[in-house]
C-alpha cells in the first residue's frame, strides 16, 4: 500500500535569537559567574548552541543574599495586589515570547516543537496566571487565617520540562510572598535565562529571582545556603534522598518530587483505541522523560494480545526525528549520559529474559536518539518493571482480575501516578481509591494544570504543586 | 486503714490488639516525680518495634478504607471510655507529671476534649483539605485526601497523656494506623490508654504503643521502610535530627516539630492532621 509522505515542516531555529553566551543573573542584573563555563548542546545534532556561566558558590551565597535584601526590603512588603500584577505581567510576557520560547526549548533540550508550543510554554504561562490571582487572597486559601511567606526559596529544577518546571517553581514562590534563587539544569539552562530577561522586562524588583546555572555542586550549595528557608527540588530520587539528608535539623522547609514507575491499567472492557493513544502519550511523550510516564503497563490477560498488536502498530506511526519539524513526534534524547542510561537498562531487560521490540524506525545518523521500544514478558523482579527508565520504553506486564492489578500496581517503591482504562465507573473509583499514587488518569494520560494539585506518594516524594493546596509549600500556615 | 494489699497491675505493651511482654524480656524501673516505684513498665525493643510496625500494616487497608463516619463513631467510643476512667487516668498522671489532683483532672479532661475534637474532623478533613479542580479543558478533576498509611509517633516526653493523645488522635483521625513509643520517663498513661484502646472499638493493631526509650527506637521507626510517615515530638533535639536524617532512605515524611514541647493545652492547627494525608488528583475526560 502506498503510504502519504509528510513533506519536511521545519520551524526556524533562528526565533530562538540564540546568543552565544548567556550569564547567571543574580540581583537584577546578567554577571559573569565564577564557576566554569559550560557548554550547552542541542541534543539533536550534537552542537553546542551556546557558552553558559555557571555560578559559583560566591555567585550563589551573592544570589541569595540578593534575594533575601529583595524579600526584606520589597517584596514581602509589597501588598499582594501589587506583587499579583508583577506575576500577571511574567505572563503576559510569556504568552508574547511563546514562539521565541518554545524553539529555544527545543533545540536545547530536544524534545519536539509541537510539544514546546502546545504544552511546555503556555503550560508556563497558565502557571503564572493562576498563581498570580492568588497572591492577594491567600487568607481565602482555607491554610490558616494568616499565611506568612518563608523568605528565599531554593530552587532545583530538572531538564525534561525546563521552563514548565521553573514555572511550577517561581510562580507559586512569588504569589507567597517569597524570593526566589533557581538553579536550572546543566544540561538546559537556556530558556531560564531567557526568564530572566523576561523578569526584567516585567520590572521585577531586583534580587526577587535570580538564576544560577551549573551542575550539581551548584544545586548543593544553593540547597545548602543557610539563608534559604525553603527548598524545592525536582529530580531523582537518588538526588532528592540525599537532600532531604542534607538538611535534617536545619529547620528548612522541603518539597520533593522525585521519580515514577507508574502503572497503566488497561481493563478488557477498555475503549482499546483511545487507550493505544493514552499509553503511546503516557510512556512516549517527552520521548519518556516525564517522572509521571506510565511505563509499566498493566493488561489484562485476556486482550493482552490483541492490545500490543494494535499498541505495536501505532508505535510504527510515530515520527521519530528532527524535534523542531512540527511533524515529529518523539525527539532526541536530552543527553548522551542519559542515552547511556536508558541503554544499560535495555540491555538489562533482554538479559533477564523480556521480550524486546523497537520501532524499525529510521533513525537519525547524528544527535542522541533512542526508538519507541516496548518490552512484553515481563516480571515484576526485573529492573526493567522497578527502576525509572526515564526513556523511550515501556514494560507490559499482564493481570487476570482487578486485585490483582492493584496488588502488582502498587508493587513499586514510587508513588507518583497512574492510569485506568475501563469503562465501568465504579471500577474506576475503586482502583483510583486504591493506588497508592497522587495523581490518578482514568481513561486519559498525562494532564496538567495549575489548579489541579500534582506530587507523588512514598518514594515520590512529598509535597504538592499547584492548586490551593500547593500553596501550603511557600507559607508559614 | 485497710489492711488490704491492692493488686498491682504488671504494665505491658500493646501490640496488634494483644498485651505482649517485651520479647527481650527487658524492663525498667518507672517512679514518680518524687522518686517513689510505680512499676516496672516494658523495656521494648527492635523486634517489639518491627512486630508494631507489620501489625499496623496490617491494620490499614481495613482502618483506612472504614466509612468516615465509622472511624468517626469508633474514635468517639473512645472518648466515651477515657470519660469513665477519669480518675485513674487523673491519679497516674500525677504521680507521672508531679501535677496536684485537681491539675491532673485538668489535664484529664483536656484530653478527652481533644480526643473527642479529632473524632469529629474524620468526615470533614475529605471536605476542608480536598478540592474540585477548575481545570482548563473537558476534564473531571477532584482532590482527596488520603490516609499516608503507617505512622510513627515519638510522643511527647513531658505530657504523658494530654500530649500523648494530641500527637496520636489526629493519626487516627486521617485513617492511618499508628506505631507510639510513649514517654520514658512517664510510660504509664500510655499504657492505660492502650487498655482504653483495646476495650473500645479500635481494631487492634491500629494503635500500638511500646513503652521504651525514644532514642533506641526512634531512630529504627525512622528508618522502617514500611514506616510512611513520623512525628519526631518527643525524641529530643539531637533524637530529631537522627530521625529525620534515617528517613530520608526512604522519602519518609517527618512531621516539622520544635524542640521544645508545644503547649498542649492550646487549640491544636490542622497541621498534625495534614501531616498524615496525600493529596491524591484524580482526572477523567468528560464528553457526551
Amino acid at each position: 500500500m502506498s503510504q502519504w509522505e509528510y513533506a519536511p515542516a521545519p520551524e526556524s531555529a533562528e526565533i530562538a535569537n540564540l546568543k552565544q553566551r548567556y550569564r547567571p543573573f543574580i540581583g537584577g542584573e546578567f554577571v559573569d559567574g565564577s564557576g566554569e563555563p559550560i557548554r550547552t548542546v542541542n541534543p539533536a545534532t550534537g552542537e553546542v548552541l551556546a557558552e553558559v556561566g555557571t555560578a559559583s558558590e560566591s555567585d550563589v551565597d551573592n544570589a541569595v543574599r540578593s534575594a533575601r535584601r529583595a524579600y526584606e526590603r520589597t517584596w514581602r512588603k509589597l501588598p499582594g495586589a501589587e506583587r499579583a500584577k508583577y506575576v500577571f505581567r511574567i505572563a503576559r510576557l510569556i504568552q508574547e515570547r511563546a514562539r521565541e520560547l518554545a524553539v529555544l526549548e527545543t533545540l536545547d533540550n530536544g524534545k519536539p516543537i509541537s510539544q514546546s508550543r502546545d504544552a511546555d510554554v503556555p503550560g508556563a504561562a497558565a502557571h503564572f496566571f493562576y498563581h498570580a490571582g492568588w497572591a492577594d487572597k491567600l487568607e481565602y486559601a482555607g491554610l490558616g487565617p494568616d499565611p506568612r511567606p518563608l523568605g528565599v526559596a531554593g530552587q532545583v529544577i530538572p531538564w525534561n520540562f525546563p521552563l514548565l518546571m521553573l514555572a511550577w517553581k517561581v510562580a507559586p514562590a512569588l504569589a507567597t510572598g517569597n524570593t526566589v534563587v533557581l538553579k536550572p539544569a546543566e544540561t538546559t539552562p537556556l530558556s531560564a535565562l531567557v526568564f530572566a530577561e523576561i523578569c526584567l522586562q516585567a520590572e521585577l524588583p531586583d534580587g526577587v529571582v535570580n538564576i544560577v546555572p551549573g551542575g550539581d555542586d551548584v544545586g548543593a550549595a544553593v540547597v545548602a545556603h543557610p539563608d534559604v528557608g525553603k527548598v524545592a527540588f525536582t529530580g531523582s530520587t537518588e538526588v532528592g534522598k540525599r537532600i532531604q539528608r542534607s538538611l535534617a535539623g536545619t529547620g528548612k522547609r522541603l518539597t520533593l518530587e522525585l521519580g515514577g514507575k507508574a502503572a497503566n491499567v488497561v481493563f478488557d472492557d477498555a475503549p482499546l483505541d483511545q487507550a493505544v493513544e493514552g499509553i503511546v502519550n503516557g510512556i512516549f511523550y517527552n520521548q519518556g522523560h516525564v517522572c509521571c510516564a506510565g511505563s509499566r503497563l498493566l493488561v489484562q490477560e485476556s486482550i493482552a494480545e490483541e492490545l500490543l498488536d494494535r499498541l505495536r502498530a501505532r508505535i510504527e506511526t510515530l515520527r521519530l526525528g528532527d524535534p523542531l519539524d512540527k511533524n515529529t513526534d518523539i525527539g532526541a534524547i536530552n543527553s548522551a549520559e542519559q542515552l547511556a542510561r536508558i541503554n544499560e537498562l535495555v540491555a538489562a531487560g533482554e538479559a533477564e529474559g523480556a521480550r524486546r521490540w523497537s520501532s524499525p524506525c529510521p533513525l537519525p545518523e547524528r544527535g542522541f536518539f533512542f526508538p519507541p521500544t516496548v518490552f512484553s514478558e515481563v516480571e515484576q523482579s526485573m529492573r526493567i518493571a522497578r527502576e525509572e527508565i526515564f526513556g523511550p520504553v515501556l514494560s507490559v506486564l499482564t493481570f487476570r482480575t482487578p486485585t490483582e492489578a492493584v496488588a502488582k500496581a502498587n508493587n513499586t517503591r514510587y508513588g507518583l501516578s497512574a492510569g485506568i482504562w475501563t469503562e465501568k465507573g465504579s471500577r474506576i473509583l475503586w482502583l483510583a481509591q486504591r493506588m497508592r499514587a497522587g495523581v490518578v488518569w482514568a481513561n486519559t494520560f498525562n494532564r496538567f494544570d495549575p489548579a489541579a494539585p500534582f506530587g507523588g506518594y512514598r518514594e515520590s516524594g512529598f509535597g504538592r504543586e499547584g492548586g490551593r493546596i500547593g500553596l501550603e509549600a511557600y507559607l508559614h500556615v | 486503714m485497710s489492711d488490704r494489699v491492692s493488686v498491682a497491675k504488671t504494665y505491658k505493651l500493646y501490640i496488634g490488639g494483644a498485651f505482649p511482654r517485651s520479647e527481650s524480656g527487658r524492663t525498667y524501673p518507672v517512679t514518680d516525680t518524687k522518686g517513689r516505684f510505680l512499676a516496672n513498665a516494658s523495656h521494648a525493643s527492635r523486634k517489639d518495634l518491627r512486630d508494631a510496625v507489620a501489625a499496623a500494616r496490617a491494620a490499614f487497608p481495613s482502618w483506612s478504607g472504614a466509612t468516615a463516619y465509622n472511624r468517626g463513631q469508633v474514635l468517639y467510643r473512645v472518648a466515651e471510655l477515657l470519660e469513665g476512667r477519669r480518675e485513674q487516668f487523673a491519679t497516674e498522671v500525677a504521680d507521672a507529671e508531679g501535677v496536684s489532683a485537681r491539675k491532673a483532672e485538668a489535664i484529664v479532661d483536656a484530653t478527652v476534649d481533644r480526643w473527642v475534637w479529632y473524632a469529629g474532623w474524620t468526615d470533614k478533613v475529605a471536605a476542608v483539605l480536598g478540592a474540585a479542580n477548575p481545570v482548563a479543558g473537558p476534564y473531571f478533576s477532584f482532590t482527596v485526601p488520603e490516609p499516608t498509611g503507617v505512622a510513627g509517633v515519638v510522643a511527647p516526653q513531658d505530657s504523658s497523656l494530654l500530649g500523648l493523645v494530641s500527637v496520636l488522635a489526629p493519626v487516627l483521625a486521617t485513617g492511618c494506623t499508628a506505631v507510639v513509643v510513649s514517654s520514658a520517663e512517664r510510660p504509664l498513661p500510655a499504657v492505660t490508654l492502650s487498655e482504653v484502646l483495646a476495650t473500645s472499638d479500635v481494631p487492634g493493631g491500629v494503635v500500638n504503643v511500646l513503652t521504651g526509650k525514644a532514642g533506641e527506637l526512634g531512630p529504627w521507626l525512622a528508618s522502617h521502610a514500611d514506616v510512611d510517615a513520623i512525628d519526631p515530638t518527643g525524641a529530643g533535639p539531637l533524637g530529631q535530627v537522627e530521625i529525620a536524617r534515617e528517613a530520608a532512605a526512604t522519602v519518609k515524611r517527618v512531621l516539622a516539630v520544635t524542640e521544645d514541647e508545644p503547649d498542649w493545652t492550646a487549640r491544636p492547627a490542622l497541621t498534625r492532621l495534614r501531616h498524615y494525608l496525600e493529596a491524591k488528583t484524580v482526572w477523567h475526560p468528560m464528553g457526551p
